[in-house]
């Protein structure tokens, strides 16, 4: 079945016409990848390079009062010691980001601890040694003397009172000014439309609960690498396993206070990422032990260190209120977000706020975001970061409001949806966007209606939102005599984008896929690049391919008129031939061989920042059965429409959307941190940080919705984030369903199923 | 420093004989000392399953072995799976199904699939689910990857070589190490 069959009546009218946009050719990476010969991150081999390890805080919360490495500079296997002493001295130096303030200090002691260690798993030294074990030991010879302090992990105790402070210099800010007082509230911000006090007055019906959710990581396979060589004269090489080189390179040179220049980022494979590799953690402490050992130098992060001295998504506390008519029309949708950044401030509390009512045409609303700072790792992007916690709140509001009106939960959202023209609480107003097809492709599925029959069993719904992401990407081509060519590009390939992008590029040069040769550059080979994250590179590096295969084009086209002696003006591309009139005509093939003679090769060339962003929308269908014994609650069928804009290659379209639900599925049952009273985590291993298995989950079928998106050329709209935006909330509402009990603090585990459900008592309050 | 050890095994068919040290585990000799870096440390504690390899024909985490105990043992890691005729079914299935995302939990999910093949050619997709549970995936759901594995028993046991959009397909016995 091709994706256009899939396609609702009416939404787009027109057949695809295209010859390599939404086919499955094998990607350009794939023999690689299943022969073991991709080279990732940790697999890189220079000669004589050293193992570099960190030493973390034992302490969720401790000044610094004295840190001596005599012991570990004994150690005949160690070539060099680091600790924040080595890094430039960075004064604070506040930067106003809009919704945030921003800190360079705050970068540079996450990377290595100055004066105090604000989680457990703070690093705070780092050794290079010849061997791993020799690292492993000298790490220990180190000795930290801590002050500790009281911890707070908890967002809502944070902002209590009577709370421990993380930053004695941090002042809140409130509405955009400075309150003059200190707390760990860093931000507090507020969204408004219309007016909603008279919104709620004008409801007959409102509904009004809270909810939570708990830390959850990335969870990437790849824990973080990077491997680094300081020459002697200051240039320095790095090869890392993120999401971006050039922000590699950014953070790492402002780390170092250095020029840009000075450093070259060399992208390896990178074994997943999710938003948590685009932050440095390696990179820098690599780069120093390098500088000092004057040998390459890897450091590597064990498991445990990655949940605990890397970035996961901030857990949330969330207020929704929301009032309606007895029709069902919304009249007012009031949210207080509370996010628990970790150590710094920046969650991304900001995008929670854009994203918890932007898929519903809301008359009066109003947002409160608050970006509170807590005793454990510095909040990162997480997949449509902030989009989960907020829906896993929304849209079981939206569920509840559902049941109490008595309509169909799609029927309510259907008749509330956002539309064209629709303006948001934050302000911008959406341009074609797909949330009422998916709504209607998912009130349409046989899933929906088929029967679902057995004791404790239910199904669930809920709908998603992210913005998708535009930025600044870079391509390259250059064609090859024998008529093929080469892509260079800027996106480290995360997930099959050399595929994607490669197959934009075919496209517009009437090339079969496999005759387009992706290669992922560094950052010296090819133009900036923004990260690989925000369901920006199909779209945004897509039209950069594009634009530099329309170069390229051009190019030809002069090339074609030499050959066939013809007005440039009259020559055209079509079907992979340049023609000039009847009869007039040279293929694309034939050309790329006559290149040397007429003028030497071509390369074409693209640099772009493209703002045609179209925004993304998902709707997802789950069916439960919750063991009222045990809790335990199995997924017995799962269903995901999405608005693709346009499907690229709708097999790694349908596997975004697969793995987000299943991410998603993650966050539902299974994901959460779990901290002690001393602020310490109680479940750093994959053994009792579950993520979901093969076993945990059904077949996740696909829907691919295609509304194109105007702003490119062939309607793309990112794919990456948004299915990981309606699971848990769907997956909450069929527990409901199933059980007449509403879980609303995430993972909803088996224990807290069976609180919720009265059988066991709480824990702990 | 601790003494090295000699150890002599067999590894993809070849015999090998490498230096190491008592507390190296398996995976960390591969990949540091062999130099064959197809299988992933994802958690250096059993729970990932990306350091998947065959230990006499048996599904191991190369993590929770020693280096010393392979001594006069044959290993099968991902590197391998291919023969220079062509890709194991497994791998041609793992291509054309999209059953990769970012591609690190491959090389362990192809070794435990063809651990399950060898034992059971046909298997439900319940007891692909079953086996597999031991290696964990974060891209794709698992969706693409047991519909290859599935794909790839069917080829198998029909007899079927690999499809021509991958080069140099090898029939499943000579795809076979």
């Amino acid at each position: 079945m091709t994706t256009e069959e899939r396609n609702l009546d009416g939404v787009i009218g027109k057949k695809n016409g295209y010859r390599v946009v939404g086919t499955r050719p094998i990607r350009h990476d794939g023999v690689d990848k299943v022969t073991g010969r991709a080279v990732y991150g940790a697999d890189v081999r220079l000669p004589g390079t050293l193992y570099g390890r960190i030493l973390r805080s034992p302490h969720a919360h401790a000044r610094i009062k004295r840190i001596d490495t005599t012991r570990a500079e004994r150690h005949p296997a160690v070539k060099a010691i680091v600790t924040a002493r080595d890094l430039p001295r960075i004064e604070d130096k506040y930067a106003d980001l809009g919704e945030g303030t921003f800190n360079f200090k705050w970068v540079s002691d996450n990377v290595l601890a100055s004066d105090k260690v604000l989680y457990r798993g703070h690093a705070v030294a780092a050794v290079a040694a010849t061997s791993r074990l020799a690292a492993e030991q000298a790490i220990e010879l180190i000795e930290v003397e801590y002050e500790p302090l009281p911890a707070v992990t908890d967002v809502v105790a944070a902002m209590a009172p009577d709370s421990p402070i993380l930053h004695e210099e941090l002042v809140t800010r409130s509405l955009g000014k400075p309150t003059g007082e200190i707390s760990n509230v860093a931000t507090h911000f507020r969204h408004a439309k219309g007016d909603i006090e008279r919104g709620f007055a004008e409801a007959d019906v409102i509904v009004e609960r809270e909810y939570r959710t708990d830390i959850v990581h990335q969870g990437y396979i790849e824990p973080q690498t990077a491997t680094a060589l300081w020459n002697a004269d200051d240039q320095i090489t790095i090869w890392t396993s993120n999401q971006g080189a050039f922000g590699v390179r950014e953070s790492t040179a402002s780390v170092l206070a250095l020029p840009v220049s000075a450093i070259r980022v060399i992208p390896m494979e990178i074994g997943g990422g999710f938003g948590g590799k685009i932050a440095v953690y390696a990179e820098p402490v690599a780069a120093l032990l390098s500088r000092k050992s004057g040998r390459p130098v890897r450091v590597t992060l064990s498991r445990s260190e990655v949940f605990q001295g890397t970035g996961p998504a901030p857990a949330s506390w969330v207020k929704i209120r929301l009032g309606a008519k007895r029709s069902g029309r919304l009249t007012a949708a009031q949210a207080d977000i509370r996010f628990a950044a970790g150590a710094y401030p920046g969650s991304a509390v900001g995008a929670a706020a854009g994203c918890v009512f932007a898929a519903y045409d809301v008359p009066n609303g109003q947002i409160d975001g608050y970006d509170v700072v807590t005793n454990t790792p510095k909040s990162e992007a997480y997949r449509a970061p902030g989009s989960p916690q907020a829906a896993f709140a929304a849209e079981q509001a939206m569920d509840e409001l559902a049941e109490i009106l008595g309509i169909d939960p799609l029927d309510l959202r259907i008749m509330n949806t956002a539309r064209a023209g629709t303006r948001r609480i934050e302000g911008p107003v959406f341009p074609v966007i797909g949330s009422y097809e998916c709504l209607v492709a998912a009130k349409q599925h046989p899933h929906y209606t088929a029967p679902l029959e057995g004791p404790n069993r239910a199904r669930g719904v809920a709908h998603g939102f992210w913005f998708n992401g535009g930025g600044q990407s870079s391509c390259i081509i250059a064609v090859n005599d024998d008529g093929t060519a080469n892509l260079v590009e800027g996106s480290t390939d995360i997930g099959g984008t050399r595929a994607s992008i490669a197959m934009q590029a075919a496209e517009v040069l009437s090339l079969a896929a496999e005759d387009v040769h992706p290669l992922v550059a560094d950052t010296n080979s090819v133009g900036y690049t923004g990260v690989t994250g925000g369901s920006r590179t199909t779209f945004a590096t897509g039209i950069a391919a594009i634009e530099a295969a329309r170069d390229v084009l051009r190019q030809m086209k002069e090339r074609a008129a030499l050959v066939l002696d013809a007005d440039l003006a009259s020559v055209h591309f079509a079907d992979g031939e340049f023609v000039a009139g009847p009869g007039k005509g040279i293929s694309f093939r034939e050309l790329a061989g006559r290149l040397a003679r007429t003028g030497g090769p071509v390369t074409g060339r693209a640099s772009v920042a493209p703002t045609g962003v179209g925004a993304a929308f998902g709707t997802h269908i789950v069916d439960v059965e919750v063991d009222p014994e045990t809790g335990k609650v199995q997924i017995l069928r799962y269903t995901a429409v999405q608005d693709a804009g346009r499907a690229i290659h709708p097999s790694y379209v349908e596997g975004q959307m697969q793995g987000g639900a299943v991410q998603g599925i993650g966050w539902a049952l299974f994901e959460g941190y779990q901290f002690d009273d001393q602020g310490r985590m109680l479940n750093p291993t994959l053994l009792d940080y579950k993520l979901p298995t093969s076993l945990d989950v059904p077949m996740i079928d696909t829907v691919i919705v295609e509304v194109p998106n105007p702003g490119h050329p062939f309607g793309v709209r990112g794919v990456g984030e948004v299915p990981i935006v309606p699971p848990a909330a769907a997956i909450a509402n069929a527990i409901y369903r199933a059980i007449g009990v509403r879980l609303t603090h995430a993972p909803m585990t088996p224990a807290r199923i069976l609180e919720a459900m009265g059988v066991l008592q709480p824990a702990r309050a | 420093m601790p003494e090295k050890l000699r150890i002599a095994s067999r590894i993809n068919g070849e015999d090998l004989e490498f230096l190491c040290e008592p507390h190296q585990s398996l995976l960390e000799a591969l990949r540091e000392v062999i130099n064959l870096t197809g299988a992933k440390e994802g958690c250096n504690d059993g729970n990932c399953g990306a350091c998947s390899v065959l230990l006499n024909g048996r599904l191991v985490n190369s993590c929770l072995v020693l280096a010393a105990e392979i001594d006069g043992q044959e290993v099968t890691t991902v590197e391998g799976l291919a023969n220079w005729r062509g890709l194991h079914p497994l791998q041609q299935s793992f291509l054309q199904s999209a059953a990769l995302q970012c591609g690190i939990c491959t090389p362990g999910f192809l070794v435990a699939a063809k651990s399950l093949l060898d034992q059971t050619p046909r298997p439900t997709e319940h007891e692909v689910r079953n086996w597999l549970a031991g290696n964990l995936c974060r891209c794709t759901g698992y969706d693409k990857i047991v519909r290859a594995v599935l794909d790839a028993a069917d080829r198998m046991a029909g007899g079927e070589s690999g499809s021509a959009t991958v080069p140099a397909s090898a029939s499943p016995e000579e795809a076979k190490v």
